[in-house]
């Protein structure tokens, strides 16, 4: 058998979701670094968005998962912390689909401009961390409904 | 001393650090006064245990002698670890826990900012990764430290009591010896010493914000970052923090 081509991997890898926020695909997040082949073996580089998020061994072993499924046999993961993960990564698709899902995607001002919701910009912060690492809990005084913001780092 | 020895207490010492806070700060996990705070502490405990695997990963690296993080972190006994005496004292009151989380993340931020020009590309990759979660850390506690100093009569009083209480422990941060020195001469991190004078700075502004006085003193409890003697505190935060692993070695799930 052939071996797929990178290209084919990265459509494949995308369609690998998130565990925590099933929306979006670990593509998507930015966490992917970089795929290649060496010989007969795919190594996929990957790094963690939050030094101790506990995703990062799930997302890890759902990759590994995902790829072995797909007929790849010979997987190396390597953790890559550097350069360090930034939410400038996370790509526009996801961008997208994270205000879709009401999570409100990062912004570099350092708070959501508008309600996922509503789409009122009278926002105000609950608290600076949320239901995991990478996000921050938020609340619309319009609508008056919570939401959660990805925190831009 | 040689440089690899060095190396191997300095990178203990930064690893020891994160973790015993980490391990301190999760203590609060379902205890916060709030919902919001419970999750904001237990976020931050996260983020300094994650640290910790890399800073205590690298230790083991060094070492040569085929331990991982977790052998590091569970199965030393208190003369091994080498963190700080402040991440070791008891949380006190939420206010005490805020405002050490305050006095660490000063210096840790200043610390983290010179880490990521270490000669050590390793040294300098977790110095990054980290600085970013702790850049965050400083900003959340100078708020609460703020809030709380310039709050009430009670929280003031309060906030001014755990400063008094911790701030003895402040100086040991700032110690220079041997490894510090080798360290130095590497390249590979900052003699200690050098940090203080930003750290005063930052400290001053913020806890003037939070009309809060430091006490005069210099006086500064040691012991902790060259193992020589811990509190009594620490023995017992072991105790629960290694049980696991001690009563049945190499336990997984």
């Amino acid at each position: 058998m052939d071996r797929a081509t990178v290209e084919q991997v990265w459509e494949w890898l995308d369609a690998v979701p998130d565990p925590e926020i099933p929306v979006i695909s670990v593509v998507d997040l930015g966490i992917v670094r970089d795929v290649t082949w060496e010989g007969d073996t795919l190594k996929v580089a990957v790094t963690p968005t939050y030094s101790g998020c506990p995703a990062t061994s799930v997302i890890a072993m759902d990759i590994e998962t995902a790829l072995r499924d797909h007929g790849i046999d010979k997987i190396k993961l390597e953790t890559r912390i550097s350069p360090a993960w930034t939410t400038d990564w996370l790509s526009d698709k996801g961008r997208a689909k994270l205000k879709d899902y009401g999570i409100a995607p990062p912004q570099p001002a350092g708070g959501p401009d508008r309600c996922p919701h509503c789409g009122s910009t009278a926002v105000e912060k609950v608290s600076q961390f949320g239901s995991t690492p990478c996000k921050a809990h938020w609340r619309c005084t319009d609508c008056l409904e919570p939401f959660d913001y990805f925190k831009c780092i | 001393m040689t440089r690899d020895e060095a190396f191997l207490q300095f990178l203990l010492r930064m690893g020891d650090n994160t973790l015993i806070l980490g391990h301190r700060v999760s203590e609060w996990c379902g205890h916060a006064p709030v919902l919001e705070e419970d999750i904001a502490l237990a976020n931050t405990a996260l983020d300094l245990i994650g640290q910790t695997q890399m800073w205590l990963g690298l230790a083991g690296e060094v070492q040569g002698e085929g331990k991982s993080a977790d052998d590091l972190a569970f199965l030393r006994d208190a003369w091994d670890f080498r963190n700080v005496l402040l991440v070791e004292v008891p949380n006190g009151d939420f206010g005490r826990t805020l405002m050490r989380q305050f006095l660490f993340d000063a210096w840790h931020s200043i610390m983290l900012g010179r880490l990521m020009k270490s000669s050590d590309d390793r040294v300098a990759a977790i110095a990054e990764k980290a600085s970013k979660e702790v850049a965050y850390h400083l900003e959340r506690s100078s708020d609460t430290v703020v809030g709380l100093g310039d709050g009430t009569e009670e929280s003031h009083r309060r906030m001014q009591e755990a400063l008094d209480y911790l701030w003895p422990y402040v100086g040991e941060m700032f110690a220079s010896d041997e490894v510090d020195a080798e360290m130095a001469a590497a390249g590979i991190a900052p003699d200690p010493a050098s940090l203080r004078e930003e750290y005063d700075a930052l400290v001053q502004r913020v806890l003037t914000e939070a009309t809060l006085t430091i006490p005069d003193s210099r006086f500064a409890h040691k012991g902790g970052r060259d193992g020589r003697m811990h509190t009594e505190h620490l023995g017992h935060l072991l105790t629960q923090m290694q049980w696991l692993q001690r009563a049945y070695p190499g336990a997984t799930w």
